[in-house]
Parts: structure tokens; C-alpha cells; sequence
């Protein structure tokens, strides 16, 4: 573990170094055609969110934006190659090239923007910080924890709002800081920590499916921070920054068109001007991307709209259930709000 | 007239002289590392500039704003990066420096105990040499912390096998005496019982050489160096207040505590080392031949001044040298702390580059502190090898 870390923070060295020019000289898109697929930087599991199945098959909502841009640029969506990375990994590994983008429940700041010199794609899932506490210790309010011991991993924004928070609340507070996602979830659950703290999508799902008993674990009620998360590029090439854009707003998009997996074929006779732009039967939109005209076509043929994937990994047809809340539409009380595609 | 033959030494030309070529290999060399090395930089900093990722110390003075678990000095997140570097420094060398302490008598106990002609004590010291050898330290660390975290109690039902002291998977909590002015006074009878004994050992020796005459230095020295504390300690009137530990709210406060991850890194690390010093004091021993026992015993010293005058001085020359290396490895397997949570200088440094994206600076830091200590302790080593060296006259 500690050599991977090390290998690859020696990565991005190496990048700097110069050994690793090559990947950043043309455009990230034709070395991913030319590589025969895109290398998607995902979590190290997350119920829901991305997490390899009984098979091997990996499969949840950030996947299927890995899917989706697999679709728009193949025109299939199984040319990915996932690549698992811990908190700490992903950015270097982006930065280095190792990964063509992240798909990994990452938020999006301003640091990470300037400093890391990262670009974030529209967001895709808008969460919030939450706690996550044994029923027994008969807590009710994260204002109740001073004093605590909290699991926590390393390398992301939960680490720094975790200790904002307790900052700005005057409180005392242990942090157990431990790379791994498994090695943190056992240290909560054997009780080595009185409280788990992560974006409350992430503690949902892990209270589902790691905890031993669902019900002898609850989220506080507050949340403490404003989670956006998005998938991620590094920078220096436009080109590539938008077509993740653009693929993201095409999901959601076609959902507020009501264009979905199963009636996508009938939209193409579609008389709106608008669907005809969208799905290539007007050309110039694939070919501004610098993709096939049935980009957003193969999109929500091979994956579906937002709706549907929301649906499919996380929501209602799902163990976990999850609320659509601020992920839906705008027209539907959320803030999914695509930018005109023409 | 004879024909004189003049010889001239042959001109060859300078590329014969090794000497010359020496030198111009060595310049050569010299000059293809510098390039190298400034077009290494060169291209970091150019590269780092066209994706515009921040670079350079700077970051070190702004705040921290992360928690760390454990710190030896004062640590908030509001503290400077600087600062918790600082204290991941501690924490590396606080856990390194104890586990060279304990991995150092751990070994040398099983490596003499293996050599004892007691059956059952040899073969346990091989038992426990032969086991935590051949199983990777990270796996150990892991088994150890989980055993620490899973068979023990939750703060609320800890278990208190001596008043005041209370073991939960949140660690052992044990009292510790309040803060006193006395203990600084009995801190300098303790040293000044130090200096006195050690310059009774001299002279004692001295006097020895000189008139035969034997001296107890040990026990005087025993009695300088517990006894002056202890008698500052009576004559002040025996401060005795103990901070104790209190379960208040989520955990334990007061005392001092020793955490589960801390005491499975210092576990894993003093038993995994422990082996390989074991073995290293075995051959130490075995390297001093049979015949310098016998001549000891013909002189007609005892078993234990045999071992402290003859054996020991002789084997240490052999053990000293890769001694260095296990101390080196102990410290440098610190690292992996960062697997177990434990916030050692690895782990503090991952999450500032994390945090500031400045993973260039963060890993020379690293490597520059681990380097410094690494030679630190190799010059030590040196230093009392040669100490312990034979001296040829």
C-alpha cells in the first residue's frame, strides 16, 4: 500500500521530471482513440457509487459517466478501463496522466481548481457532509460530539470541514486518520472511533452495506458542509474538458427532454428542433466536440438519461433509496440544469 | 667518434597518463550529472508551470486547518503546515526511538536466550525468532491492531486492571503525577547522581589498577542515582497529586494515554525488529571463539564477568555494524504507520500534499528527513564502533 502510494506520488515526479511529457503533448483524446479506451479513475469501492460486482463487472453511478463518455466517443460503452484510487492517489494520478479523467465522488473546491491545476466538469451528485454514530451512545445532534473520536479519511474535504466545524462550533474533537475506506469502516465498526464522518451519500451506503447491523447505526441530522461532486480533468486541454461537459449535460438534458433508453429511437424522427441538435439527426454538435454525430445518441442508447442512471445505482430500483432532493431537475425542485445544447 | 644515441623519452601522449585520464573521466562525470540534474529541474518546473500547479515552500507558513490525533506539542488546526510537519517529525522519531530502545533489549534477551543450554528457553526464543521473522511487518502491524481494537472494551465498560488505569480500544489511560516544581529538582538530583557515579566508576578504576583494590561501584552508583531524587523527593514533603483518568462524555480525559495505533506500530515494530537483532547477538556471540571463554575461566572469573569482560566486548565489534542497519530499517518502517492511522511525519506529509496538491515539495521533505535521520544515527554508530573497535598499535 504504501509502495503504491509512494510509486505514485513518484508518478507525478516523474511527469514533472519530464519522463512523462508524452501524455500531456496531444490531446488527451487521441491518445484515448488511439489507446482503444478511456482510462476512468474510480474509488476503491463505494455501494452505489462504484463498486465491483459478484463478477468482477464494476457497476453504479459513477461508472456510468465513465460509460456514458465510452458511449459518446466509441459508441460502446465498455471501453474503459477503471482504475481504483484511494482519496490520497487520485489526484496525482490524474495529474500524471495515469487516468484520462476522474469519476470518483470528488468535490469540487476552489484549491483543487487553481492549485492542483484541475478542472471540474459540471456536477454530478450534490452532497453534503454527515455523521455517521452507534445508535447506543444515544447522540442526536453533531453539536452533542464534543470531545469525540472520528474516523475520518485522509487527502479530502471531509478532513478539512470536520475540523471547521468543530473550529467554529468551540469543540474538542480526535481525528483517526487512515488511508484505506475498508480499514476506516472497520475501525468505526469494531468502535475504535464514536463517529464516521463522510458526504452523507457516502454514509448511507456504507451503513447499508458494510455495517453489521444497519439499524444500530444513525445520521446526524445536520450537514456541515456543501459537497459538490464532479468528475475531473486536468489542465492544458480544452478539447477534452469539454467533451466531459458536454457529455454530462447531455444526460441531463435528455432527461428533461424526456428522452430515455427505451423511446431514444423514436426521438430521432422527432420533430424539435432542439432533440433533432441533440441526437445528430442535425449535425454540427459532434463534430464541434470533435465526436461522432450520435454522440448523445449512443449516450443515452448504451446508458440512459440521468434519470435512469440515478435510478438504476442509487435510487428508487436500489437498496439504498436514495432521494433525488437537490439531484433532480430544476423544473423538479433541484439544481440539474444543463447548458442549451446548439 | 662514437655515435651517441640519444634517447628520448617517447612523447605518449596525455590520454596514456592515468592520472590525467583519471581526472578527465571524473570532470566528464561530474558535468553529466550536473546537466542531468538541472535539465531534471528545469523540466519539473516547466512542467509544473503548464498545468499550473502551485509550487514552492510557501504553503508551509499557511494554516494546516486538518486535525492530527496525537502530538507530543501543542498542535490545533490552526497551526501553520510548518507546524504539523513538525509534529509528524516528533511522532516518527518518538515511536523510532523507543522501538530501537525496546527492539534493542528484546533482542539481545532472545539471542542469548537462544544459546542457553535450557531446552525449552532456546527453543522458545527460536519459536519467537523463526515466526516474526518470515511474516511481513505490515501484516503484523495489522494483526496487532486489530487485536488491540477488537478485544478490547469500549471506553464505557473499560477494563481497569489497576486503580486508575483503564484499558479500552481507545487505548491504556494511566494517571501521571500532576505537574510539580519538585520533580524538576529531583530531575537535577537525578543528574548530578549520573555525574557522580560515573566519576566514582573512574576512579574506582584507577584505584584498581593501581592497588587491586576492588570498589562496589555499582551499588554506590545504584544508591547515588535512585537515592538523590528520593531524598528531594521526601525532604519536599512528598508530592504526591495524580492527574487520573476520568471517562467524561466520548472518552477518557486527564492522564496520559497510549493509543491502540501507536502501541500496535511500537508492537509490530520492536517484535519484527527483535528477530533480526536476536540473530545478530547470537552470532555476535558465537563469533567470540571457545578459547576465550576457557582462558576467562582459567583465570578464574565467574559466568556473569566472563560474559561482561571477556564475551561481550569482543562480540560487540561483530554485532555494532549491522546493528546500524536494523536500527535504520526500524526507522525508515516507520513509514508504514500511515496503514494503521497512526500520524507519523508519512502521514501528516500525505495529507498536506493532498490538501495543497504540492506533492513535489511534500516528498522531498520526506526524503530529506529520512535521509537526515538515517545518517544521524549512522554516524552514532560509527562513533561508538569505533569505540568498541579493536585497536591496532
Amino acid at each position: 500500500m504504501m509502495t503504491r502510494r509512494c510509486l505514485r506520488a513518484l508518478g507525478i515526479i516523474g511527469v514533472a521530471l519530464g519522463f512523462g511529457t508524452t501524455a500531456q503533448a496531444g490531446p488527451t483524446l487521441d491518445k484515448v482513440k488511439q489507446a482503444g479506451q478511456i482510462s476512468c479513475g474510480v474509488g476503491t469501492g463505494l455501494a452505489g457509487f462504484g463498486a465491483p460486482d459478484s463478477q468482477g463487472h464494476w457497476a453504479g453511478f459513477n461508472i456510468d459517466i465513465c460509460r456514458a463518455m465510452s458511449a459518446a466517443i466509441f459508441g460502446a460503452a465498455d471501453k474503459v478501463k477503471y482504475v481504483p484510487l484511494t482519496a490520497q492517489q487520485r489526484f496525482t494520478a490524474l495529474q500524471s496522466g495515469e487516468v484520462d479523467l476522474l469519476s470518483n465522488n470528488t468535490t469540487d473546491t476552489l484549491q483543487r481548481d487553481t492549485d492542483l491545476g484541475l478542472n471540474f466538469a459540471p456536477v454530478v451528485f450534490y452532497d453534503g457532509q454527515g455523521f455517521l454514530v452507534p445508535k447506543k451512545l444515544g447522540v442526536k445532534s453533531a453539536k452533542e460530539l464534543n470531545g469525540a473520536t472520528i474516523c475520518v479519511q485522509p487527502g479530502t474535504t471531509t478532513e478539512l470541514n470536520l475540523a471547521d466545524y468543530f473550529r467554529a462550533n468551540k469543540m474538542e474533537f480526535k481525528p483517526v486518520v487512515i488511508e484505506k475506506r475498508d480499514e476506516v469502516l472497520s475501525a468505526f465498526f469494531s468502535g475504535r472511533c464514536d463517529v464516521y464522518t463522510s458526504d452523507s451519500s457516502a454514509l448511507s451506503a456504507d451503513r447499508l452495506s458494510q455495517a453489521p447491523n444497519p439499524d444500530d447505526y444513525i445520521i446526524l441530522p445536520e450537514r456541515i458542509s456543501k459537497e459538490p461532486l464532479a468528475p475531473v480533468v486536468r489542465h492544458g486541454d480544452d478539447q477534452w474538458d469539454d467533451i466531459v461537459r458536454w457529455v454530462v449535460y447531455a444526460l441531463i438534458e435528455a432527461e428533461e427532454r424526456g428522452i430515455t433508453q427505451k423511446n431514444v429511437d423514436e426521438n430521432l424522427k422527432s420533430d424539435d428542433p432542439n432533440v433533432k441538435r441533440m441526437l445528430g439527426v442535425t449535425p454540427g454538435m459532434g463534430k464541434a466536440l470533435g465526436l461522432d454525430e450520435k454522440w448523445a445518441y449512443n449516450e443515452i442508447k448504451l446508458v440512459g438519461n440521468y434519470g435512469e442512471i440515478f435510478d438504476r445505482t442509487l435510487g428508487k430500483d436500489t437498496e439504498l433509496k436514495f432521494d433525488r432532493g437537490l439531484n433532480n431537475l430544476w423544473t423538479k425542485g433541484g439544481l440539474l440544469y444543463a447548458m442549451p445544447i446548439r | 667518434m662514437a655515435t651517441e644515441i640519444i634517447r628520448r623519452p617517447t612523447r605518449s601522449s596525455p590520454w596514456r597518463n592515468p592520472a590525467i585520464r583519471g581526472i578527465v573521466f571524473q570532470v566528464l562525470f561530474v558535468a553529466a550529472v550536473l546537466a542531468l540534474g538541472s535539465f531534471l529541474v528545469h523540466n519539473t518546473v516547466v512542467n509544473l508551470r503548464r498545468q499550473n500547479i502551485a509550487s514552492g515552500f510557501g504553503f508551509l507558513d499557511r494554516e494546516a486547518a486538518f486535525g492530527i490525533g496525537e502530538s507530543l506539542i501543542a498542535y490545533s488546526p490552526a497551526d501553520t503546515y510548518a507546524r504539523a510537519f513538525l509534529v509528524g517529525l516528533l511522532n516518527t522519531l518518538y515511536v523510532a526511538g523507543l522501538g530501537i530502545v525496546l527492539a534493542t533489549i528484546l533482542g539481545t534477551v532472545m539471542g542469548i536466550a537462544r544459546l542457553s543450554r535450557n531446552w525449552l528457553i532456546s527453543k522458545l526464543a527460536q519459536t519467537y525468532v523463526e515466526t516474526f521473522r518470515n511474516i511481513p511487518l505490515l501484516l503484523q502491524l495489522f494483526f496487532w491492531w486489530g487485536l488491540l481494537r477488537e478485544s478490547a472494551p469500549q471506553p464505557r465498560q473499560a477494563w481497569e486492571p489497576l486503580p486508575d488505569v483503564f484499558v479500552s480500544n481507545r487505548g491504556i489511560v494511566f494517571p501521571v503525577p500532576s505537574p510539580d516544581p519538585v520533580y524538576g529538582w529531583m530531575a537535577l538530583g537525578l543528574g548530578v547522581g549520573v555525574v557522580a557515579t560515573i566519576g566514582i566508576a573512574r576512579w574506582a578504576r584507577q584505584r584498581q589498577a593501581r592497588t587491586g583494590q576492588q570498589f562496589p561501584t555499582g551499588w554506590v552508583g545504584l544508591g547515588l542515582i535512585l537515592g538523590l531524587p528520593l531524598v528531594v523527593f521526601l525532604v519536599s514533603g512528598a508530592p504526591l497529586a495524580l492527574d487520573r483518568p476520568e471517562l467524561k462524555g466520548f472518552n477518557f480525559l486527564g492522564g496520559h494515554a497510549v493509543s491502540p495505533e501507536f502501541a500496535a506500530l511500537l508492537l509490530g515494530l520492536v517484535i519484527y525488529t527483535g528477530t533480526f537483532i536476536a540473530e545478530i547477538v547470537r552470532a555476535g556471540i558465537l563469533a567470540v571463539s571457545w578459547g576465550q571463554s576457557e582462558a576467562a575461566m582459567a583465570l578464574g572469573l565467574k559466568p556473569g564477568r566472563r560474559m561482561r569482560l571477556i564475551v561481550l566486548p569482543q562480540a560487540l565489534r561483530v554485532i555494532i555494524p549491522p546493528m546500524t542497519s536494523q536500527y535504520l530499517s526500524l526507522t525508515k518502517s516507520s513509514s508504514l504507520a500511515v496503514a494503521i492511522g497512526y500520524p507519523d511525519l508519512v502521514s501528516v506529509a500525505n495529507t498536506a500534499i493532498n490538501q495543497t496538491g504540492q506533492a513535489v515539495e511534500g516528498i522531498t521533505m520526506i526524503m530529506a528527513v529520512y535521509l537526515t535521520i538515517s545518517l544521524i544515527i549512522s554516524a552514532l554508530m560509527n562513533i561508538y564502533n569505533r569505540a568498541v573497535a579493536l585497536v591496532e598499535r
